[in-house]
């Protein structure tokens, strides 16, 4: 009983009734390569979501690490085109850093100002695009200037079948990189009392702040993380599409929020939990998915994915009134 | 030195101009149940926050155990004892019981990690500690606001309390609740821990306290021992001079009886109200009390359009009127003030003057604009008429002190150019002066405007002094209809206490 209340739990059924649907008019849906490529189109809107459902439970919202992951991205790949630098971690490690920076100026705004996260996200999110495109450049880097090292890691499979007529397809590796990041939130989330601090901010700030919560550290905590997972992102992208566009990820905010918000995270803050929005974001991506395969103009996929987040929000705000009746 | 647990010297503090607090002081002595009264934004809140941490006085010294405190945090008040339970008990709803015991606690211990184990564990023995039945698994959100409070209490004994301070504790509770709410305080005192209690109402003040604090205008006026006062005593102390009480009395006009201005025949609401007539005449305030659950609250509703498939007839002067939406219940001319204003009436972030006219608005935009001039007159007027204590109409809601707040919605109501006014607990949480105001404002409206009331309250005495008739409801139906003349508040309340 208390298992069919939980919000997880519902969002699982109506995947799994949704995965028949397109199966049945679609069966190559189900075969193992669809499904690979399915779980590889995660990752990325995965490990974004993962820091915008930091952002929702504690009330806010964020905008702005689309714009982040592109910045971090493309200064990245620059900077190791410019150092002729070919490895793999440290520009990770300082595309994460970067974003993390971007974060903490949203942080900053958002705590010390009290400016609604929106409006400060929508803020930054255009400056940073602005001071990219116009200070660092707006060409391309196409595959033949690309890293190979980062092309060499994104390409990791983790299982990989070859097909009757010898062409081979595999599970990537990344996969793994987006499990990992999303067990570290959920133990976050659950397991330490910052994670459980974005709940009470969510939940109740002014009860947060008298309670004694250091909201300026959790305010922080929460833009900081949400802007170094879209830096993290952002560089992965660009390796596992070889491919660094700094007009990339142009209205990703929406695919992103959508997901956390079908994921059952309320958008009034306080809920949503890790593995709600890693069945939100399957849900989301398998959708489009199958609006591509069913060969939708991009327009009407835009139509989907609105009516999805205005769909997904009316049911959670229907939900949460029903619960404080 | 002193003898005091905790006292306040001197304090004084203002907001953006306005002063709250002028010279306060205050001293609660260890174990002991003090109350603290005082009108509507005399600076019983403002008070508490000063105490436990969460606003700086501008002057004055706070002591606690006869040492100075200069710049106490929340945490340093918390970690000497200090425990304040908010009117809006401070909880969070979105988490378990278990999580919102345990939180202050783990924070406390300045602690990184979550361990749900000993949250449960301490959750429980909080709950024991307290003798009472609530499941720590809840979310808090779903529990009811005696069950709400019950968990803000259990958090506050936790942490070795020394005094417990509580907000108008009792504003939202049934009798019963308050009784049990009592018995836990009494509880609470007999481990040595001191309990600061404020509330408006002079009869509960005077039965749960030992000592008993008084302030106006940001000072005290008087402080001593509860049996040396009595309501009228606290009332002159709170006001600066006395109230009078005159029943209501209404006298139906000579010739022919004139057509109710709200009649209802076998009204039912199903399940909730049954067979409900009734007719008001112009100028008749009509009181109606019962338990809550006797369906009082329903037939409110139903009035106002907010239950649609009611059966039987409302008639305005008259005329049959179908109630099928909020909306038409306004346009029929019935005003309802709700029960829970502070959570279905304002919007708190916005000015006093949007508050008061939020729907009188469409009236004042006949002609496309909005009359400002006409709502600049129309606000003024009942900032003054209301007595609402404010520098200007353009203030947030949020500013003002509760009682304030609700004079806003019943600005609101007033502004409407009801024929029919239905008031659910209209001074609930209104201080003693405020409610006798309210009360003239009311009666006034009747008496010369021709308005048909009805009051719903559980205020007995309310009801007694104000309505020319007392209808009891019980189990959906209406039992008696008393004229008030007749009736007193013992013989009220011990008929409601027949009733279970
Ligand atoms: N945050 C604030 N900003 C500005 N003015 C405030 C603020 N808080 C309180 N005040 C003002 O200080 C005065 C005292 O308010 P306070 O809330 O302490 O009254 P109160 O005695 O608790 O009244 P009530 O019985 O209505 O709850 C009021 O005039 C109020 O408008
Ligand atoms: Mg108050």
């Amino acid at each position: 009983m208390a298992l069919l209340r939980r919000s997880e739990t519902v969002i699982a059924g109506i995947l799994l009734l949704a995965m028949v649907l397109i199966g049945t008019i679609n069966p190559a849906f189900w075969q193992l390569d669809n499904l690979f490529s399915l779980m590889r189109s995660n990752v990325i809107i995965g490990i974004m979501a993962m820091g915008v459902l930091l952002v929702l439970i504690s009330g806010g919202i964020d905008v702005s690490f689309p714009a982040f992951a592109v910045a971090a991205m493309y200064l990245t790949i620059k900077g190791m085109l410019a150092l002729g630098y070919n490895g793999v971690v440290l520009p990770l490690l300082a595309a994460t850093l970067m974003g993390l920076a971007f974060g903490a100026v949203n942080g900053f705004f958002v705590y010390k100002f009290r400016m609604i996260p929106l409006i400060v996200t929508l803020g930054t999110s255009a400056m940073v695009r602005g001071f990219l495109l116009g200070i660092v450049g707006t060409s391309m880097i196409n595959i033949n200037k690309m890293p190979t090292a980062l092309i060499d890691f994104a390409r990791t499979d983790v299982v990989s079948v070859t097909k009757a007529d010898s062409t081979t397809y595999g599970l990537t590796a990344m996969v793994l990189i987006y499990l990992g990041l999303a067990l570290a939130m959920h133990l976050v989330l659950r397991y330490t009392m910052i994670g459980r601090s974005a709940y009470a901010l969510g939940g109740d700030p002014e009860a947060a702040r008298r309670a004694g919560f250091d909201l300026r550290k959790t305010i922080f905590f929460i833009y900081c993380v949400a802007g170094a997972l879209a830096g993290f992102a952002g560089l992965l992208h660009s390796g596992m599409i070889w491919l660094a566009n700094p007009r990339d990820f142009v209205g990703l905010e929406l695919d992103v929020i959508a997901a956390v918000v079908l994921g059952g995270a309320s958008i009034f803050g306080g809920r949503g939990s890790v593995l709600g929005t890693m069945l939100g974001v399957f849900m989301l991506v398998m959708v489009k998915n199958s609006l591509i395969i069913m060969r939708v103009d991009t327009t009407w996929q835009l139509v989907v994915v609105g009516l999805i987040v205005i769909a997904a929000t009316a049911l959670s705000a229907w939900r949460d009134r029903r619960r404080a009746a | 030195m002193s003898d005091g647990f905790i006292e306040l010297r001197n304090i004084r503090k203002v907001f953006a101009g306005v002063v709250a607090l002028d010279a306060m002081s205050l001293v609660i002595k260890p174990g002991e149940i003090h109350c603290l009264a005082g009108e509507n934004g005399s600076g019983k809140s403002t008070v508490i926050k000063i105490m436990s941490g969460v606003y700086q006085p501008d002057g004055g010294e706070i002591l606690i155990d006869g040492r100075t405190m200069p710049g106490m945090s929340p945490i340093e008040a918390i970690a000497h004892g200090v425990q304040v339970i908010y009117q809006d008990f401070s909880l969070f709803g979105n988490l378990t019981v278990a999580e919102n015991l345990a939180m202050n606690v783990h924070l406390g211990e300045k602690r990184r990690l979550m361990n749900w184990r000993r949250t449960r564990a301490i959750a429980r023995e909080a709950v024991d500690r307290l003798g009472v039945e609530l499941d720590l698994d809840a979310e808090v959100a779903s529990l009811p606001t005696a069950g709400k409070q019950l968990v803000a209490i259990a958090r506050a004994l936790m942490s070795d309390a020394r005094l417990i301070i509580m907000d108008e504790p009792t504003t939202a509770l049934t009798r019963k609740e308050v009784e049990t709410l009592f018995r836990i305080v009494r509880d609470i005192q007999a481990r040595g821990i001191a309990i600061l209690f404020v509330s408006h109402k002079m009869r509960e003040m005077l039965e749960i306290s030992e000592r008993i604090t008084v302030i106006r205008n940001g000072r005290k006026v008087a402080e001593g021992p509860t049996g040396g006062f009595d309501e009228a005593l606290i009332t002159r102390h709170m006001t600066g001079s006395d109230i009078l009480n005159e029943p209501y009395v209404w006298t139906p006009p000579p010739g022919p009886p004139p057509v109710p201005r709200l009649e209802i025949r076998s009204l039912t609401v199903p399940g909730k109200c049954e067979d409900l007539s009734l007719a008001i005449r112009p100028g008749e305030i009509v009181g109606l009390s019962g338990l809550l659950g006797s369906g009082r609250t329903d037939l409110a509703l139903a009035l106002f359009g907010m239950v649609p498939r009611y059966q039987g007839e409302i008639l305005i002067d008259g005329a049959p009127v179908r109630l099928r939406t909020t909306q038409e219940a306004i346009d029929a001319g019935i005003a309802y003030v709700p029960e829970d204003r502070l959570s279905e009436g304002l919007f708190l972030p916005q000015s006093i003057k949007r508050n008061m006219l939020a729907t009188s608005y469409e009236r004042l935009a006949r002609r496309l604009v909005i009359d400002r001039g006409q709502a600049e007159e129309m606000t003024q007027g009942m900032v003054r008429a209301m007595q609402i204590a404010t520098p200007t109409a353009e203030k947030p809601v949020m500013q003002l002190s509760g009682g304030n707040q609700q004079r806003v919605v019943l600005a609101r109501w007033l502004l409407t150019d009801a024929r029919v006014l239905i008031l659910n607990g209209p001074t609930v949480g209104v201080d003693v002066g405020s409610k006798a105001e309210i009360h003239a404002k009311i009666r006034e409206l009747a008496q010369h405007h021709g308005l048909a009331v009805l009051m719903i309250s559980d205020d007995v005495l309310e009801l007694v002094q104000n309505c020319n008739r007392i209808v009891l409801m019980h189990r959906g139906r209406f039992i008696e209809d008393l004229p008030a003349a007749d009736v007193t508040e013992e013989t009220v309340s011990d008929r409601l206490k027949t009733f279970t």
